[in-house]
């Protein structure tokens, strides 16, 4: 029954060969171990940040179907194909959450149809971020929920910046309504691109070729400006991972890709940010995010703060960049001295909890080193798999060869069980590799190949018994087939106990390839269970009412000569 | 030589494996020392995951020999480049490479053997991945046996749980010890095999210890038999069981390490299935001979087990002197064996 269904589910899907691991199938493993200095172990939280960080990067740099997964500290970013060395760079950068200056701001292209114009509609903002406008259905949508949908970057602050939002004036006019208790001052998030980038389309509406038109690049770089006009933010990597340097000044894309920076020297690190919350606020109800800051930042922040804060647009915003990305840039509408901030802006619970996320676990410096690279190359993972394969097949045909030869015709019911136990075994790995990330990898192999003797064990455990039965005088084999089957299953049960402990300690506490292993053993364990009980024993009961077998033929392997019935060493055990 | 083997097939065959405890004992106690000796003189080839390093994988191309392919890779600005032959591959192991510099040896190699880069395959490992990996090991082994303890308690008694484990602490050393004389290399897929051995060395000892606890669950006040003897009787009704369990538990595995080593050279399936081939044969070994007797030493510690032995001794010393006046020889077959057991016993 549970074959046909397995069966049924895989005739359904059309998936006849599980998927592979990296080292059968080609790619490159990275295991990433956090290094913290004083060796504790990290939080999961953190570690759940990072494993979303580096997933947005490597999906960032457009390789498909790559894995990012947690395992026990470490990380494993599976990449398929081999040597994908930017890949590699990529996912072993720390990310390091700065604060800097805002010096100036564009949309995310030069092309003169994204650039938002004065009085930007949603559907035009929408226009320069084609990440998230493919999975957005409606301009009303997008200003509801922006950060509900599933574009790589959709974080925070694609809600402050794509939002129908406020310009600077009406930002500035929020301060004057919203003054909060002593202490906690705040900044608003209101950098929208079309508030930022108006001063563009005001110099040259139709030439847009240069983004920094109208703006004051004074105490910039030059050769910035240049990488700024060329840099193209709606590209799928905008720049995640990127190693910049906290003591220059630096071109980045907002991290939905809707705008561009060039920022200043790093005027707060990360690591001076205590903690980071969202909340509500009491008086107007609207979510937003609360920023603590550790002494030595508490003083650096109240600095910045006091110095930009009477600048113009867009010098006023402060952006927190991390990861290369710009995550939010909010206006500085006062000094903030308390070593507190609030960042107010158009959020939902969700996005207020992202950012408090970012900002906070973006301040923990989980710095990782790579443990382990190993990249495979295609033909070398054919190489193991056909190996593991034959293996395989070799090993079922000497252990089918020794069963026929010592058990006859009951080494037939043997060969029965262990192909429908292969059968099983094999639905079993297809199925799940399908329809929950299964990937059968070469310690699977090894491990699925190595309990053909589990599943053999069982049945020689019940043969054995059975001719006991029968030496021990039980005349007929039905009986025989009864008594033992109540005594094998005992055994049988104690025994793959045994190895169902083994595999489950050595799954949950092993690194690496050892869990697959474990993973192939558990599975098959229960596997052996589910064929003994429910194919091999039936078919016992079943056979033993043939005449073939229940009168002793020479060949079934229950024969009157091989039983030894006269043995005396048996006499004196039956004795006992 | 051909009536012991069907015998063997006949599933007829009675060992006194327990009467020779001494003998295994012995044997073991010889073969941990020379293990442990080895642990300490040599110690473990700990593979490139525990040093920390780089290896790289290429097929071989013919008229390329080990000194060329050394060069070639030295002059990518790389040291300590070792090259083997791993079936139709070389293997090049260099000290731990960062990113770039691994780029360039793939690079190297690419040109000068005219295949693609992707055809290279690299393996670079930080110098504590092996000892993360090593530390998880040891906490893994260590619950486990706590764990298999337990169980084996409830579900037996203690005294088999000891057995079983003593037996399995055994079979890791001296398994250990294998590869410390023959310097095989020890990566963390031989460390694999090395817990998968945990499994198995129980496997068959759990076996045993059933059909011994049926056995002697039978053993009443009727004094025929001794804790020993039925436990002795018990463990040779289950050598054919344990005997083809156990080959049919390493049939697969030996199919592995021979394509293991003949198909792929060095690697998981090579690392893996000879921890396991040879933790499998000693556990073999130690199921029948080392668990079985050291319970058998436990139990008859016991008081119940003491004075049944007694009442059986006394009974046998009986019935020899009955037979010793009647001058009647002890009847053949396999009855024999058994008495000649119990009589060196007694001499004990």
């Amino acid at each position: 029954m549970l074959i046909l269904v397995m069966g049924a589910t895989v005739a359904l899907q059309k998936a006849f060969v599980p998927k592979f691991g990296l080292d059968l199938a080609g790619g490159t493993t990275v295991t990433l171990s956090p290094v913290l200095a004083n060796g504790k172990a990290p939080s999961q939280e953190s570690l759940d940040r990072a494993v979303t960080i580096i997933r947005q990067r490597v999906n960032g740099t457009g390789i498909s179907d790559a894995q990012v997964a947690k395992a026990n500290d470490n990380i494993v970013i599976q990449i398929p194909g081999a040597g994908r060395d930017e890949a590699l760079r990529l996912v072993s950068t720390t990310a390091e959450l700065r604060m800097r200056q805002v010096l100036a701001v564009a949309a995310a292209t030069n092309q003169p149809a994204e650039v938002p114009t004065a009085a930007p509609t949603p559907s035009s903002s929408a226009a320069a971020t084609p990440a998230a406008t493919a999975s957005e259905s409606t301009p009303a949508r997008q200003s509801a929920a922006p950060s509900g949908n599933a574009s790589p970057a959709g974080r925070a602050l694609s809600k402050a910046l794509t939002a129908p939002s406020p310009d600077p004036s009406t930002s500035t006019r929020a301060t004057t309504h919203r003054r909060a208790g002593a202490g906690a001052a705040r900044a608003k998030a209101s950098p929208s691109p079309s508030a930022a980038a108006s001063p563009s389309p005001t110099a040259a509406p139709d030439d847009a070729g240069d983004p920094l038109a109208g703006q004051d690049t004074s105490g910039i770089d030059p050769a910035l400006l240049d990488e700024f006009r060329k840099i193209d933010c709606t590209a799928k990597n905008r720049g995640q991972g990127a190693l910049d340097d906290p003591n220059k000044q630096i071109v980045a894309c907002s991290d939905d890709g809707t705008a561009r920076y060039i920022l200043d020297k790093a005027a707060v690190q990360g690591t001076e940010i205590s903690g980071a919350q969202a909340g509500t606020d009491p008086t107007t109800g609207e979510w937003i995010v609360q920023v603590d800051f550790k002494s030595r930042g508490a003083t650096l922040f109240a600095d910045i703060t006091r110095r930009i804060t009477s600048l113009p647009a867009p010098r006023n915003q402060l952006a927190n960049v991390l990861d290369g990305v710009v995550i939010v840039a909010p206006t500085i509408e006062e000094a903030i001295p308390g070593g507190s901030a609030r960042i107010s802006g158009s959020f939902t619970q969700k996005t207020a909890t992202e950012l408090a996320d970012q900002l906070k676990y973006g301040a923990l410096p989980l710095k990782f080193q790579q443990s382990s690279v190993v990249s495979v190359s295609s033909t070398l993972g054919q190489d193991q798999l056909r190996g593991g394969l034959i293996a395989g097949a070799l090993g079922l045909i000497v252990v089918v060869f020794y069963l026929l030869l010592y058990y006859r015709g009951l080494g037939l019911i043997g060969m029965a069980s262990l192909a429908v136990a292969t059968v099983f075994t094999y639905l079993t790995v297809d199925v799940l590799s399908h329809n929950a990330g299964f990937r059968l990898s070469l310690p699977h192999i090894i491990g699925l190949v190595v309990s053909i003797g589990i599943t053999a064990d069982s049945f020689i455990v019940y043969f054995e018994r059975i001719r006991d039965e029968i030496k021990e005088g039980r005349r007929t084999l039905r009986s025989a087939v009864e008594v033992a089957w109540r005594r094998a299953r005992r055994t049988i049960l104690v025994a793959d106990a045994v190895m169902f402990i083994a595999a489950v300690v050595l799954y949950f506490l092993a690194v690496g390839d050892v869990a697959g292993f474990a993973f192939a053993m558990g599975l098959t364990t229960l596997i052996d269970i589910v064929v003994v009980f429910l194919f091999t024993k039936p078919l016992m009961s079943l056979v033993a009412r043939l005449r073939f077998f229940s009168k002793g033929h020479k060949l079934s392997g229950l024969d009157a000569e091989r039983m030894g019935r006269t043995s005396p060493a048996e006499q004196t055990l039956q004795e006992a | 030589m051909p009536g012991v083997i069907s015998r063997l097939y006949r599933g007829d065959i009675n060992i006194d494996f327990v009467g020779k405890r001494k003998v295994w004992y012995g044997l073991s106690v010889f073969l941990l020392a020379v293990s442990i000796l080895g642990l300490v003189l040599n110690g473990l080839n700990l593979g490139v995951e525990f040093r920390g390093g780089s290896v790289f994988d290429f097929t071989r191309t013919p008229g390329s020999s080990i000194e060329q392919v050394r060069e070639t890779v030295a002059d990518a600005g790389v040291h300590q480049v070792i090259v083997q032959q791993a079936g139709p591959n070389w293997r090049v192991t260099t000290e731990s490479l960062q990113g770039e510099e691994v780029t360039k040896v793939q690079q190297t190699v690419a040109k000068k053997y005219g295949i693609t880069e992707d055809e290279v395959s690299s393996q670079v490992i930080g110098a504590t991945w092996g000892g993360e990996v090593s530390q998880k090991a040891w906490i893994g082994l260590a619950v486990f046996m706590i764990a298999i303890m337990l169980y084996l308690s409830v579900a037996f008694e203690w005294r088999m749980a000891l057995a079983a484990i003593v037996a399995l602490v055994h079979d890791l050393v001296i398994t250990a010890g294998v590869y410390a004389w023959s310097g095989f290399e020890v990566t963390p897929a031989t460390m694999l095999g090395f817990l998968t051995i945990l499994g198995y060395s129980l496997y068959d000892a759990v076996v045993v210890f059933d059909m011994i606890k049926e056995v002697t669950g039978k053993l009443g006040t009727s004094a025929k038999m001794t804790y020993t003897q039925a436990a002795n009787n018990a463990l040779s009704h289950t050598l054919i069981r344990s005997l083809n369990t156990s080959l049919v538990a390493i049939l697969p595995v030996a199919a592995i390490l021979f394509i293991g080593t003949t198909l792929l050279g060095a690697g998981t399936l090579k690392d893996l299935s000879l921890a396991l081939f040879v933790g499998m044969v000693v556990g073999t070994y130690s199921s029948l001979c080392v668990a079985t007797p050291i319970l058998v030493t436990l139990k008859e510690r016991e008081p119940k087990w003491q004075a049944l032995a007694q009442r059986v001794h006394a009974k046998e010393a009986a019935a020899a002197k009955a037979a010793r006046t009647a001058k009647e020889p002890v009847s053949a077959g396999s009855q024999n064996v058994t008495a000649q057991a119990t009589d060196k016993r007694k001499k004990r």
